[in-house]
């Protein structure tokens, strides 16, 4: 028994140490390679939608939809999302009438109408947002070659590997937003090159860019640069500062739920069926010892 | 099909009995179920060939739905899943289960496969019941692999185009046999639909091997902590309460952990590369399987041939097949086997090591662990488990089941005295 515990032991020193000195081998290496990108790590952002209780909000959803309405819509479309779905209740909650009325703003390219003809039409709810440029050529053309990724699903499409321990303790935390969390710090983390740096034709510096130093997208959002919809009634307690970050956490809100919009349903129903299993666990431990109770195992 | 060879099957009505002439279906379900003796000292390791079941049973019928409202072609598939995530009623909530379950599915099978190794299930007489399950392991990576394909993803259509580019590395015939699993010059449409077809199938073979593996099992009947054979009636309980009810309670506990991923993190075990459609002119940084392949993976890249990488790669399931060959040792059970316990542990962290290996780039000190790992997971089994059996000194085994839970007070009635019959009661000297 002493002789199986001290090998044990030596066997997992054994192993303890050699995870030690190849992972200090790597780190080594990793300051002398090449860098690896993002540069900087996205921030931790404090979600509405996040933990298991997480929801969203209508009020900051509609402003995220006019954020990506008056500024991100001139390049990145939305294919999956249509207007019918802005009048979800978990999500932006707007009215049936605003709906309707927002989708007749948009001509929509139908047909052919009984003549063989293509045709424009005013907007219906059930249809989708429309795109910006007639195809991902016209688009990538019109934006010096780089295509602006549809957005629909942005927001699940999109993380900075977390790395060993840390997507350990995210199951626990149930850290999820990392999506989130690298938009908004990409929306918000553009800076002037550092001395010396070279930035290609058309590129500008975000150091929180995955794929590189250099990004296509130009700073899209400025401080002032909409004016909320929500800001323009008498009414100033429920004012929201117009600010590069404010209008970021909105329009990435808005794209999370674009992404998951049943996101609120899913959390919610899940505390349900997790109190469900907890009682039902409990009640067959005790049916199982109830039956083990004469049974020697 | 009950462990002692008759039915105690008793029908107590007329129709029951109007049916047991005719057709003894009842009979079949009531010895597997109800009057199956298991040994009465399984602990809850034992618990998860029933999880198993029920996740096939899960991933069966979420998948069937999924079916229903599932597009495979190649430019509709993607946006096809999509369509299930947000108009179909509660679509989100089947993809999920049907995506989690797979890793859990996978989570299960591998306490299932090392609580085997531990307790040595796969000796003489249940070679058989340890190779089905082999299969059945097998059958669960091409299914896997092929669903993970569908949604049409970025790492769906790269992992897909590595993992079969793999048969390139057959000599002379490699790469036709590439072309004709495409059905082209490259993954596309005809590569999606057979896999569609494919997984569908593949699901319900498993199904069918399941019951191979479940009527081989009720043949030789379980084995258990001790690693000593049941040897009288008093050393069972029916299956029906006993094993019922304590399998029931770790399902649920197991279900618990399904749920939580389920509805609070239903993407952390994918990859966001996978929410952007598959596309041919841009591959990603980095194409990295699902968790589960993590370790094969890692073989496969330690190896700096690419044949002898695909090589290591399958071997490595291949000397699962010959466990019950390899294994010289007389004692089921490493809790007799001082040595053997903890290689077991160190091949149990070797594998996640491999596994976390196999998520990082193929570049420096990683390859070189990968390499340490992979010798050792051929170490163990090609020669480590052939040497531990000659040279090991067991501890003393209890002689039957009734000695080591009943204690000394029913030894005399069968336990203890009773002589020890078949390999695994050989004397408690070394192998």
């Amino acid at each position: 028994m002493m002789r199986a515990t001290k090998l044990s032991g030596l066997a997992l020193a054994a192993i303890a140490a050699f995870a030690f000195v190849f992972s200090a081998a790597f780190a080594a290496e990793e300051e002398g390679g090449p860098a690896h990108y993002p540069l900087k790590h996205p921030h931790h952002v404090d979600w509405t939608f996040s933990g298991p209780f997480g929801n969203f909000d209508p009020q900051q959803l509609q402003r995220g939809f006019q954020v990506y309405r008056e500024v991100c819509s001139s390049c990145h479309s939305m294919d999956l999302v249509a207007f019918r779905n802005l009048a979800s209740e978990r999500g932006p909650h707007f009215t049936e009438a605003e709906v309707k009325a927002l989708a007749a703003e948009y001509d929509i390219a139908d047909g052919p109408d009984d003549e063989g003809e293509m045709i424009e039409r005013p907007g219906i709810p059930a249809d989708r947002l429309p795109a910006p440029f007639a195809n991902k050529n016209a688009a990538a053309a019109s934006n010096g070659g780089a295509y602006p990724p549809d957005l629909s699903l942005v927001a699940k499409s999109r993380g900075v590997e977390r790395g060993f321990p840390t997507f350990v303790f995210d199951i626990f935390t149930q850290y999820q937003e990392g999506g989130p969390d690298y938009i908004f710090s990409l929306l918000t983390g553009y800076e002037d090159a550092p001395a010396g740096k070279e930035l290609r034709d058309g590129m500008n510096y975000n150091p929180f860019f995955i794929a590189g130093d250099q990004i296509a997208m130009a700073p899209p959002l400025s401080d002032d640069q909409i004016d909320y919809a929500q800001n323009q009634d008498e009414d100033t307690a429920n004012d929201v500062p117009q600010t590069i970050d404010q209008y970021s956490r909105d329009v990435v809100s808005f794209l999370m739920w674009a992404a998951e919009p049943h996101l609120v349903v899913r959390k919610s129903m899940g505390f349900n069926v997790i109190i469900f299993l907890i009682v039902f666990a409990s009640l067959l431990y005790y049916t199982k010892k109830k039956v083990w109770a004469s049974t020697p195992h | 099909m009950s462990a002692d060879g008759h039915s105690s099957y008793n029908p107590s009505t007329g129709i029951e009995r109007w049916v047991d002439r005719r057709l003894p279906l009842p009979r079949l379900l009531y010895d597997s179920f109800v009057a199956y003796p298991v040994p009465r000292n399984l602990n809850y390791w034992y618990t998860f060939g029933g999880i198993l079941t029920v996740m096939l049973v899960s991933q069966i019928l979420t998948g069937i739905v999924l079916a229903m409202h599932y597009t495979a072609h190649a430019d509709m598939a993607f946006d096809s899943v999509e369509h299930i995530m947000r108009d179909v009623n509660f679509g989100w909530l089947l993809r999920y289960m049907h995506a989690v379950g797979a890793s859990m599915f996978f989570v299960a099978v591998y306490v299932h496969i090392f609580r085997g190794l531990y307790y040595g299930s796969y000796k003489e007489p249940r070679e058989l019941l340890w190779i089905l399950g082999v299969i059945i392991y097998l059958l669960m990576m091409a299914t896997g692999f092929m669903g993970y394909v569908l949604p049409w993803g970025q790492m769906s259509f790269w992992g897909a185009t590595v993992i079969t580019n793999l048969f390139s590395a057959i000599p002379l015939i490699g790469e036709s046999v590439v072309t004709w699993l495409w059905g082209g010059f490259s993954v596309d449409n005809p590569t999606l639909n057979r896999f569609y077809s494919l997984h569908y199938l593949l699901s319900f073979m498993i199904f069918g091997v399941v019951i191979l593996h479940v009527w081989a099992l009720h043949m030789t009947g379980q084995s258990n902590p001790t690693g000593v054979e049941v040897k009288n009636k008093r050393e069972t309980v029916p299956f029906t309460p006993h094993a019922t009810a304590k399998d029931s309670f770790a399902l649920v506990c197991f279900l618990l952990l399904f749920a939580y991923f389920v509805f609070y993190q239903p993407n952390f075990l994918g990859h966001p590369d996978n929410y952007k459609q598959a596309d041919p002119l841009v591959t990603p940084s980095h194409i990295v399987p699902e968790w589960y392949y993590l370790p094969f993976y890692a073989i496969l890249r330690a190896i700096p041939s690419k044949l002898g990488g695909v090589i290591a790669m399958f071997g490595s399931i291949g000397v699962l097949f010959i466990v019950p060959w390899l294994d010289t040792s007389k004692v089921r059970s490493a809790v007799y086997r001082p040595l053997y316990k903890q290689f077991f542990w160190i091949l149990v962290a070797v594998c996640i090591l491999l596994g976390w290996l196999g998520a990082k780039p193929a570049e420096g000190g990683y390859v070189i662990a990968a390499r340490i790992c992979t010798f050792w997971y051929f170490f163990h089994f090609l020669i480590l488990l052939p040497i531990l059996g000659l040279y090991e000194t067991p501890k003393p085994r209890p002689a039957s089941i009734a000695d080591a839970v009943l204690g000394g007070a029913d030894g005399e009635d069968g336990g203890a005295a009773a002589k020890p019959a078949g390999a695994t009661a050989a004397p408690q000297t070394r192998g």
